[in-house]
């Protein structure tokens, strides 16, 4: 019996590469310390693979993921300060691209939860664009509940995979 | 654009150990009073036969039913290949309704003809005396085509075991998980992996003829829909545009793809895609999520899933229509995944029963919705051809596990993979 396998990612991988920019010269300063709290984001589970970076650091810009309510795509109070300081790092690094993950939790119908994954990634691509960001540094996908980050049928781990992902791009 | 269209040749990797997982299935609900019925092991072509026993499984299929209950070989007293050797009178009191005989023969091509009769030890009667002739490698398939006309002859309904099911295997922790696209039989016996890839696969449409699938991979890191042979393994990559290419859904005749596109601005909405002419229309728009498109039988419309409502429920539109699409599902706050069944009466969709995702079944002419599974997370619903049993997914343990529920829930049989999960099955179409 043959088996038909095919993993085609050396194409993707050659296509997202072509055109990609150039690193940021310089650090931006420090966006201020909020006294928000940013419990709604952190950036484990984040991984990167060849055509990610480790974008920038700090206390807000090393915070990668947007966590969200049930059914809601709206950005958290909790999580507004590390949007605005994404928003303001790439506005001042303008070859900088970012690719906007947006997942949902594992209950209902796979196809609609890429439509919810899809309103989180766009909702947060709105308020960059609002920021400053341009259009051209912003890709998203959906990849609803299809990779959790939590692994679970419980609340906890609900919680932990609605959430957009910011993935720096190099 | 020509780059959707481009042709990606699959490498054929030779002869593997199969890594994926195996399906075991357990009947875990049957009808209080099953027809009993003795199918006497058929008399052998050896070697052609490969050893093979076609009677066990044509007894198997007609017990997975949940309608048959066939008599243990160590109870029969003897074992007749042929109608007239047969003791009506014996198997009578040994309280079988039906015996069934078979013979195998081996051509001098490699063929086999399965030569079958079936008696009803109630009258005496002969009610069926049928060969099929298949390649030895077909030899399986052979026995479910006996056990499709045994099912038929004493059901009255067209048997589903010489079908095949399409689902997604995936094994491993996230982030690092592997997914496959596996076509088994319907008994979940030769699975054969389509494609494999370590981002997600889903959403698997079979085409009405069986010999395509549709579906959903992420190996681009974002999605595009492909359409793939399953005989050759040949695929095109047929929608990859910007944002979400998702949830594709063949026209009857095999021409057109409904398809979830969302463009950059992230607005959900069904488009029809003509794979001739890569012509695109568009066919709802709305700024709520509309996806989940499935044709009607007959090819004049399409059932969604939108949350135009402000939750999801289903709605149908009719090709050719200016009339806004009519909402047709109103029992709870949550009705997801339509799949109508091949006589277009009947809709199977994922519903929030009591805090709960169930599979129910919608009967299209009065709107009456009765929830059919029972666990907590159900989901992917796909008819049988025959419109008999539908199969879902659920989760057991934290596991994704396949299920087949006859639709007026009787019966019911679980589908287990031996390692990792196992979701979105497809039953695809009779085979000709």
């Amino acid at each position: 019996m043959k088996y038909l396998v095919s993993t085609v990612f050396v194409l993707a991988t050659a296509a997202l590469l072509a055109g990609c920019p150039s690193k940021p010269e310089e650090q931006p300063a420090p966006p201020p310390q909020s006294t928000a709290d940013t419990s709604g984001v952190d950036n484990s589970g984040v991984t990167t693979d060849s055509t990610e970076s480790q974008g920038p650091s700090g206390e807000l810009l090393s915070k990668r993921i947007v966590y969200f309510d049930l059914d809601r795509a709206d950005i958290r109070a909790d999580s507004q300060s590390v949007v605005a300081a994404h928003a303001a790092y790439l506005s001042k690094n303008p070859g900088q691209k970012v690719r906007l993950e947006g997942h949902a939790d594992e209950r209902g119908s796979r196809e609609y939860n890429i439509g919810l994954g899809e309103r989180r990634s766009q909702s947060v691509r709105r308020a960059l664009l609002l920021q400053g960001v341009a259009e051209v540094q912003l890709a998203t996908v959906s990849y609803g509940e299809e990779r959790p980050a939590a692994q679970g049928s419980d609340e906890q781990a609900y919680a932990a995979n609605r959430r957009v992902e910011i993935v720096y791009l190099k | 654009m020509k780059k959707l269209a481009t042709f990606l040749a699959l490498a054929a990797l030779g002869v593997a150990t199969p890594a994926f997982a195996q399906l075991k299935l357990t009947i875990t609900q049957g009808v209080t009073d099953p027809i009993p019925i003795a199918v006497v092991p058929f008399a052998r072509a050896v070697p052609a036969d490969g050893g093979i026993d076609v009677a066990a499984i044509v007894q198997r299929d007609l017990e997975s039913s949940g309608r048959f209950k066939g008599m243990p070989r160590t109870d029969m007293l003897s074992k007749p290949t042929t109608s007239a050797d047969i003791d009506v009178a014996g198997f009578k009191q040994q309280r079988n309704d039906y015996v069934a005989v078979g013979r195998l023969s081996a051509g001098g091509n490699g063929d086999i003809t399965i030569d079958v009769e079936l008696v009803n030890v109630l009258t005496g009667q002969r009610v069926l005396g049928q060969k099929w002739t298949v390649n030895a490698g077909n030899l399986r398939n052979g026995a479910h085509r006996v056990a499709d006309a045994i099912y038929e002859k004493i059901t009255g309904v067209r048997g589903a075991f010489a079908t095949r099911i399409a689902y997604v295997s995936v094994d491993g922790r996230p982030p690092a998980q592997r997914y496959q696209l596996i076509v088994a039989d319907a008994d979940g016996e030769g699975p054969r992996m389509i494609l494999q890839s370590d981002r997600p696969i889903m959403s698997p449409a079979w085409s009405a003829d069986g010999d395509w699938l549709a579906y959903v991979s992420f190996e681009r890191r974002v999605s595009a829909v492909y359409v793939q042979q399953v005989r050759s393994g040949q695929r095109r990559m047929v929608s990859a545009r910007a944002g979400i290419n998702g949830s594709p859904s063949w026209s009857p005749d095999g021409k057109k793809l409904a398809l979830t596109l969302s463009g950059t601005n992230g607005n959900l909405d069904v488009y029809l895609l003509d794979l001739g002419t890569q012509a695109l229309t568009r066919l709802t728009d709305d700024p709520s999520i509309d996806t989940e498109a499935v044709f009607t039988p007959d090819g004049t419309g399409l059932y969604f899933t939108s949350d135009r409502s402000g939750n999801p429920q289903i709605y149908k539109l009719t090709l050719g229509s200016s009339e806004r699409p009519r909402r047709v599902s109103f029992t709870g706050a949550y009705n997801a995944r339509p799949r109508i069944s091949p006589d277009g009466k009947k809709l199977a969709v994922l519903t929030l029963d009591d805090g709960a995702y169930r599979i129910a079944i919608q009967d299209v002419a009065s709107g009456a919705l009765g929830v059919l599974s029972k666990g907590r997370q159900d989901e992917s619903p796909s008819f049988a051809p025959n419109g008999d049993m539908v199969i879902l997914a659920g989760r057991e343990r934290g596991q994704g596990v396949l299920q087949t529920i006859s639709i007026d829930g009787q019966t019911s049989l679980r589908l287990n993979a031996d390692a990792g999960e196992v979701r979105e099955p497809v039953w695809g179409p009779f085979l000709p």
